[in-house]
């Protein structure tokens, strides 16, 4: 049993810095979580003020396996993120992960795939859509009945309040639509109305934003009936599946809690959307 | 690491391997701290409470950090007794580990349902929680007056095959009051303390950070609360007690066992560190080294009293 034993990592961070207003960009050398992480997973951050007793779930923008590094792209929301900002390279902290399930990219090989993103929630697309992008596709029939391989198609779509961040590194992994609420870049609007302005009809969609965007993201997915994921965020505790603090409404029973709540720290963060009940 | 001998304690007629245990809530059925700390060197495993059907809990956000700890109102979500006898027992009866089974119900018929379900299952005790904050029916209702926790442990104990452990609030004018209530009721043994209702605002939303407004708060912040109430409780009855709130380490631990507690509980602390309890019983046992002394029980209530 011990030598299945999972365990915290200390990690050390490599670098740190501000690539917009309360947006950080972290590298991590922590080679034991990044040899495992798959995109859509997260990690849980142990601070050193002891005062902050739980840990910071952050999702995973980027994985190295081969250098062992992971990259954490983060908003500065309240004290624990703001001293982790204040953390420089060299320092280390312990981590624990990587947890939870990522976004299922079988499903997406071979297709259009579009990725979705709100503000924070665009970071743990970025990683999706490298992975999507150096995929090999698959073997398939296509509309003349010839035998080929068929490429995964990456086309992000990001939403913005006003200023962007990541996007030219999406650029080199797919197509890149862009909404801000303020016009200044892209579409003026969210995220669907970049979808329409661009005439862009998805094949699967994964998407990860703020819970009103969600929302809408869904209704369109289920009356279009494009299959849609959706990464899910919640105050977590535990991170490991004990505490309940982290659930998420489902439209069916969930078979671990046999009642209509999923834990979005092991159940998800990624589910399918039809499971999810946004309210 | 080896058993020691030397920390093994006896609870209401229990033997536990050292005194150490998880405390509910904090540790689902011990299934998912498994593949990080091992079962095996825990005095109990104490699993997360259970009532007679499946209880959906509250609304979300259930949490908040706060200064030195947090607050929760999951509201005991929970799957109900069939699912936790077929699923959870048999998952913790792989382990050598006691199991203590944390009860809980809307009223005395609820909690009877599931301490009678409980008689023939191969568990050791039954903790029964009359004292969580976050349900509006049972719970705290029933663990801050003397003379309903009375008859709700005197219920229980004609209905249980297995020790009963009743939980105590610490939301209470007298603990020594609530403790002999509930010794008079025919408890086993007590544990305290649960959790101490708090509440968070957010200033620049100016709304209550739960959605259930109040939670209960735990962490290292309520442990001198904890161990103040645990001496008062130890010195009000003779049954043992079990002692928790707040401990991050094995000294806040053993500030239990020297207020009078048999046994410890810890939770929260999971959180931090999910293999904080082999920690806290490495401890204890170089506590036991550096003092010279031959068994933690000689520990029990060792505060020096002049």
């Amino acid at each position: 049993m011990e030598k299945t034993m999972k365990h915290m990592e200390t990690a050390r961070i490599l670098s740190q810095t501000e690539i917009l207003d309360g947006i950080w960009d972290m590298r991590l050398e922590a080679p034991e979580a990044a040899a495992l992480a798959v995109p859509g997973q997260f990690v849980n951050l142990y601070l050193p003020d002891a005062a902050r007793i739980l840990p910071r779930p952050i999702s995973l923008c980027g994985i190295d396996a081969e250098k062992g590094i992971l990259r954490l792209v983060y908003r500065v929301s309240g004290g624990g993120t703001q001293e982790l900002a204040a953390m420089k390279a060299g320092a280390t902290l312990r981590m624990m992960g990587p947890l939870g399930n990522g976004f299922p990219l079988e499903e997406a090989a071979g297709r259009r795939v579009t990725l979705i993103g709100g503000g924070i929630g665009i970071p743990p697309l970025l990683e999706t859509a490298r992975v999507l992008h150096e995929s090999e596709g698959v073997t398939g029939k296509d509309s003349d009945g010839e035998l080929r391989m068929q490429p995964t198609h990456v086309t992000g779509v990001l939403g913005y309040r006003s200023k962007t961040f990541l996007v030219p590194e999406f650029a080199s992994y797919g197509d890149v639509m862009i909404a801000t609420e303020d016009g200044s870049t892209g579409t003026k609007g969210n995220v669907l109305d970049a979808l329409r302005e661009n005439g862009c009809v998805p094949e699967i969609i994964f998407a990860c934003g703020p819970l009103p965007m969600l929302r809408a993201l869904k209704a369109f997915a289920v009356e279009k009936q494009i299959p849609c994921w959706i990464s899910m965020e919640e105050r977590m505790a535990c991170g490991i599946g004990a505490c309940l603090a982290c659930v998420c409404k489902t439209t069916e029973v969930d078979g671990h809690s046999h009642v209509r709540n999923a834990r979005v720290c092991t159940d998800g963060p990624v589910f399918r959307a039809e499971q999810l009940d946004l309210g | 690491m080896m058993n020691d001998d030397r920390l093994k304690v006896n609870l209401a007629g229990i033997e536990l391997k050292n005194p150490v245990m998880t405390a509910s809530g904090t540790f689902g059925s011990g299934a998912e701290y498994s593949e990080y700390t091992d079962l095996n060197r825990l005095g109990a495993v104490v699993t997360k409470g259970v009532a007679s059907v499946p209880w959906p809990g509250n609304p979300t956000p259930r949490i908040a950090e706060v200064y030195g700890g947090m607050l929760n109102a999951v509201g005991l979500q929970n799957p109900g007794i069939d699912v936790f006898c077929e699923r959870d027992i048999p998952f913790l009866k792989k382990y050598d580990t006691r199991i203590i089974v944390n009860v809980c119900g809307h009223s005395e018929e609820e909690y009877v349902d599931v301490v009678r379900r409980l008689a023939d299952e191969p568990v050791d005790a039954l903790e029964i929680n009359i004292s969580c904050p976050n349900v509006r029916e049972g719970g705290i209702a029933f663990g801050t007056d003397p003379a309903t926790a009375e008859k709700i442990t005197k219920a229980c104990k004609r209905a249980a095959r297995q020790p009963v452990i009743m939980k105590l609030s610490p939301n209470v004018t007298s603990i020594a009051d609530m403790a002999r209530a509930v010794e008079a009721g025919g408890a086993d043994a007590i544990s305290l303390i649960n959790t101490i209702t708090g509440m968070k605002i957010d200033v620049s939303r100016r709304k209550f950070v739960l959605a259930n407004r109040t939670g209960g708060m735990s962490g290292p912040a309520i442990h001198p609360v904890a161990v103040r109430m645990v001496y008062e409780a130890a010195h009000a009855v003779k049954i043992p007690v079990i002692g928790m709130g707040g401990i991050h380490s094995w000294e806040d631990a053993m500030e239990f066992i020297l207020a009078g507690a048999t046994a410890v509980a810890v939770g929260t602390a999971n959180f931090t560190d999910p293999t904080i309890t082999e920690k806290i019983i490495d401890g204890f046992s170089a506590y036991l080294d550096r003092y010279g002394i031959e068994q933690i029980t000689d520990l029990i209530g060792a505060v020096d009293n002049t």
